[in-house]
């Protein structure tokens, strides 16, 4: 599939409403504080619904089957869980992005992570959703998970392997489901390249015309909808970084498009 | 003049062809004349003769071949950036972009002939006129030191053969010996310049000579970036750096360049190495041109950097005075797209968009330690006002510092692109 064809209902992002299912949402931990490497996590087979106040954030059932299925082949949890593919995510709420130690991380994970990407329901809701939407170069070569309920139902899950929920501020008690999305009205905006054209000169003091990346990355010839997400996930907050995020957030929906619209069709 | 021209304009907005006839066809191709090739206009010329492509008639005086940026002038005294690099030519913007580059000096500007007079003889007519010329020292504003004493102490605040000598001085001072800087008072280009440096030759020194003793004798309460920069010196050079504010005389400094001394606020301190920075003003032909103010800047207007003087005559760059963005090479540059924009609009009827400014500062610490500051700024009527700001924090990690310092690589492979290719 391309980014093309993912299309409008698969590029969601946190900007317009926040449904916050679960207010006074609060998980237990499975076990005592793990260690990084998964020391006293709960082995994977003993975790089940046996929380019953995590179906608030979604079906942790039916998020393990989704594990099983779309994340397993890649990437283990409980004790003993070891880097695959994938790193190990073991208590990855709150976690730095890129944070596993000799794992061969993507150049541009670990960009993020030092920027201050950290995993947190929001985060990880965005990065499961559409991977290269919030890494652009990213390494995890996994199409997404387009259903909303799926993805709540997965983090429920996965967030067994966390820690003391209300130890980790970001991600509760005050982890909640965030519904979300770029209404198609947003991606269906047809960029003015001219004003597209003129905002661009803003961004070539720092991104080179001619897609020459050294130090800052190359944006030309992006598919138009990878561009506008990645836009709209520095203006949200979504994407760390405090230049792009400054940058980002005076640009109306108009102006990111028209950028977009610009930005693909350069011709140097 | 000026009201008729506005009336011609007024026209042009209203779309009518017969009212901008003259003003455009008159002499085939309107003619813009852009004096300075720097950030500003280097930049404003690229833009103006790219965006118009040929409809133009686009004169760029630069007396120097060679541009040398002032920016990562720093890191070269430091080591971790190389001379050549710093050099720029303006071939590609003549044979690329159909600019007539005239390597001269402009003396003079007759505003109501609308004419730039160079050195050489030439008389250069224009419709519109784009200066950016940067800045010149006030005389006197540092007593004992004059351009010609630039030998002995150098500014080093126009880069290339100054910055050489500066380096020199640095790398052969004797051991334990005294680097002296004087550092400016507001406003002056690039606020955080003579903090980056101070790192760069605590970097040197520690290197090199670790007894030596950096004195910085600033008249300034405050600085740039004060907060990083002061916890970079102490984590990298401590001990190494004195810095003397105004509330330790700071402000009531003189030079003696024979003798090698620095007298602040009556003690007398020889020193080895003397690194003056005077006070700064816009360049010569600003005034010239009777474009400047009593405090010696050139006021623009916020929406697009026009001339309050004048209004065929834009300034750009550290000459203008605009408001709140610093004097810096990615203002100019900014600034340049935004003037190239309404120039274009006013001779070629291209379609008029608001003003978008931006600024993002770099400086480097000590190896792999970069910072950052930077905002977004809009025109409001009086002038160019801050939007919004970031800077990098205190406490940092090293791989965060070390991505900034990457990063500003890529950001002056990126400015250099936007001026001269
Ligand atoms: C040490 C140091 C470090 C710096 N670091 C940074 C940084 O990291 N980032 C940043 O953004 N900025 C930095 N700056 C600031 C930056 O260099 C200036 O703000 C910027 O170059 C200003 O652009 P300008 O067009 O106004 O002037 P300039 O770039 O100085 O250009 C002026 C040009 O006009 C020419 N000129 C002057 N008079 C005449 C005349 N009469 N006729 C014809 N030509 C003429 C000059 O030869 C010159 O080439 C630094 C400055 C210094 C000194
Ligand atoms: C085909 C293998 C593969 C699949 C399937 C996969 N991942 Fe990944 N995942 C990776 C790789 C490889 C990385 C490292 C990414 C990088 O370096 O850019 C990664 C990184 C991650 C990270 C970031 C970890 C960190 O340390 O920052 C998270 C979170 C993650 N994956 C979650 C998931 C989830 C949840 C699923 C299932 C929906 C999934 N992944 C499916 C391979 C995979
Ligand atoms: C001051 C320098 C600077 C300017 C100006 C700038 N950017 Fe960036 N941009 C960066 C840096 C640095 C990054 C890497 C950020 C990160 O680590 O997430 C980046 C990242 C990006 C990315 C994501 C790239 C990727 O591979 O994920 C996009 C898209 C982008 N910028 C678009 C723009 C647009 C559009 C503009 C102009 C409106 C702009 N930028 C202006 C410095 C800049």
């Amino acid at each position: 599939m391309t980014m093309n064809s993912l299309g409008r209902s698969r590029l969601r992002l946190p900007t317009v409403s926040v449904a916050a299912l679960a207010a006074a949402l609060v998980l237990a931990a499975p076990g005592p504080a793990a260690s990084d490497g998964g020391e006293g996590a709960p082995d994977i087979a003993q975790v089940t619904t046996t929380f019953p106040r995590a179906v608030a954030l979604g079906d942790v059932e039916h998020g393990r089957e989704l594990w099983e299925f779309e994340c397993a082949a890649c990437h283990e949890m409980g004790r003993g869980a070891e880097d695959g593919i994938g790193p190990q995510l073991n208590r990855v709420f709150g976690r730095r992005a890129a944070a596993i130690a000799d794992f061969p991380y993507s150049d541009s994970i670990i960009r993020m992570g030092r920027d201050g990407l950290t995993w947190t329901y929001r985060t990880l809701d965005a990065y499961i959703e559409n991977p290269y939407a919030l890494v652009s170069g990213t390494r995890m070569s996994y199409p997404g998970l387009e259903d909303a309920d799926d993805r709540a139902d997965l983090l429920a899950f996965i967030r067994l392997y966390s820690d003391q929920p209300a130890d980790i501020p970001e991600a509760e008690p005050t982890a909640r489901r965030v519904e979300v999305e770029l209404p198609p009205e947003v991606l269906e905006i047809r960029g003015d390249r001219e004003w597209g054209e003129y905002l661009a000169s803003e961004c070539t003091t720092c991104h080179q015309r001619d897609g020459a990346a050294a130090g800052i990355p190359s944006i030309t010839h992006w598919p138009e909808d990878r561009f506008v997400v990645a836009m709209h996930a520095y203006r949200e907050g979504l994407r760390p970084h405090s230049t792009m995020q400054n940058i980002a957030r005076r640009l109306e929906d108009e102006d990111i498009a028209a950028l977009a619209a610009y930005f693909a069709t350069i011709d140097d | 003049m000026t009201i008729k021209r506005r009336t011609v304009l007024a026209g042009m907005a209203a779309g009518s062809a017969v009212l901008a006839a003259p003003a455009v066809m008159g002499a085939g191709r309107p003619k813009v004349v852009v004096i300075g090739g720097g950030s500003g206009g280097a930049t404003a010329a690229r833009y103006l003769a790219r965006d118009s492509r040929g409809a133009l008639d686009v004169t760029l005086v630069e007396p120097t071949r060679t541009y040398y940026t002032c920016y990562f002038s720093n890191l070269y005294l430091g080591g971790f950036w190389d001379l050549a690099d710093l050099g720029h030519s303006y071939g590609t913007l003549a044979a690329r972009h159909g600019i007539n580059v005239v390597h001269d000096w402009a003396i003079g500007v007759d505003r109501d002939a609308q004419t730039v007079t160079l050195a050489g003889g030439d008389v250069l007519p224009y419709d519109r006129l784009v200066i950016s010329p940067g800045i010149d020292f006030v005389e006197d504003s540092v007593p004992g030191w004059s351009v010609a004493a630039q030998n002995r102490m150098p500014h080093a605040y126009k880069a290339g053969s100054q910055t050489e000598l500066l380096k020199a001085q640095v790398e052969n001072m004797r051991e334990g010996g005294v680097f002296a800087m004087v550092a400016p008072p507001n406003p002056y280009r690039c606020p955080p310049g003579p903090y980056e440096r101070i790192s760069m030759v605590a970097h040197v020194l520690t290197e090199r000579n670790p007894t030596a003793r950096i004195l910085l004798v600033d008249p300034k309460e405050n600085f740039s970036k004060q907060g990083l920069f002061e916890e970079g010196w102490a984590r990298h050079y401590p001990g190494m750096i004195e810095r003397i504010g105004p509330d330790f005389g700071g402000d009531n400094v003189s030079v003696d360049p024979e003798a090698m001394t620095v007298d602040i606020d009556g003690v007398v301190e020889e020193v080895d190495v003397c690194n003056v920075i005077p006070a700064q003003q816009a360049g010569r032909i600003a005034h010239l041109a009777g474009l400047t103010n009593d405090a010696g800047w050139a006021p623009v207007l916020p929406a697009d950097m026009r001339s309050r003087m004048d209004d065929k005559v834009f300034v750009l760059g550290d000459a203008s005075a605009q408001g709140d963005m610093p004097k810096s090479g990615f203002s100019a540059n900014s600034q340049a797209k935004v003037a190239a924009n309404t120039i274009r609009h006013e001779l070629l009827d291209a379609r008029l968009f608001p003003a978008r400014y931006a600024n993002t500062c770099w400086s480097l610490i000590a190896t792999d330690d970069g910072v950052k500051v930077g905002a977004t700024y809009e025109p409001t009527d009086e002038k160019i006002a801050t939007v919004e700001g970031f800077i990098s924090q205190t406490g940092e990690d090293a791989e965060l510092r070390r991505q900034t310092f990457e990063e500003s690589i890529g950001w002056y492979n990126g400015i250099v692109a936007d001026m001269f290719t």
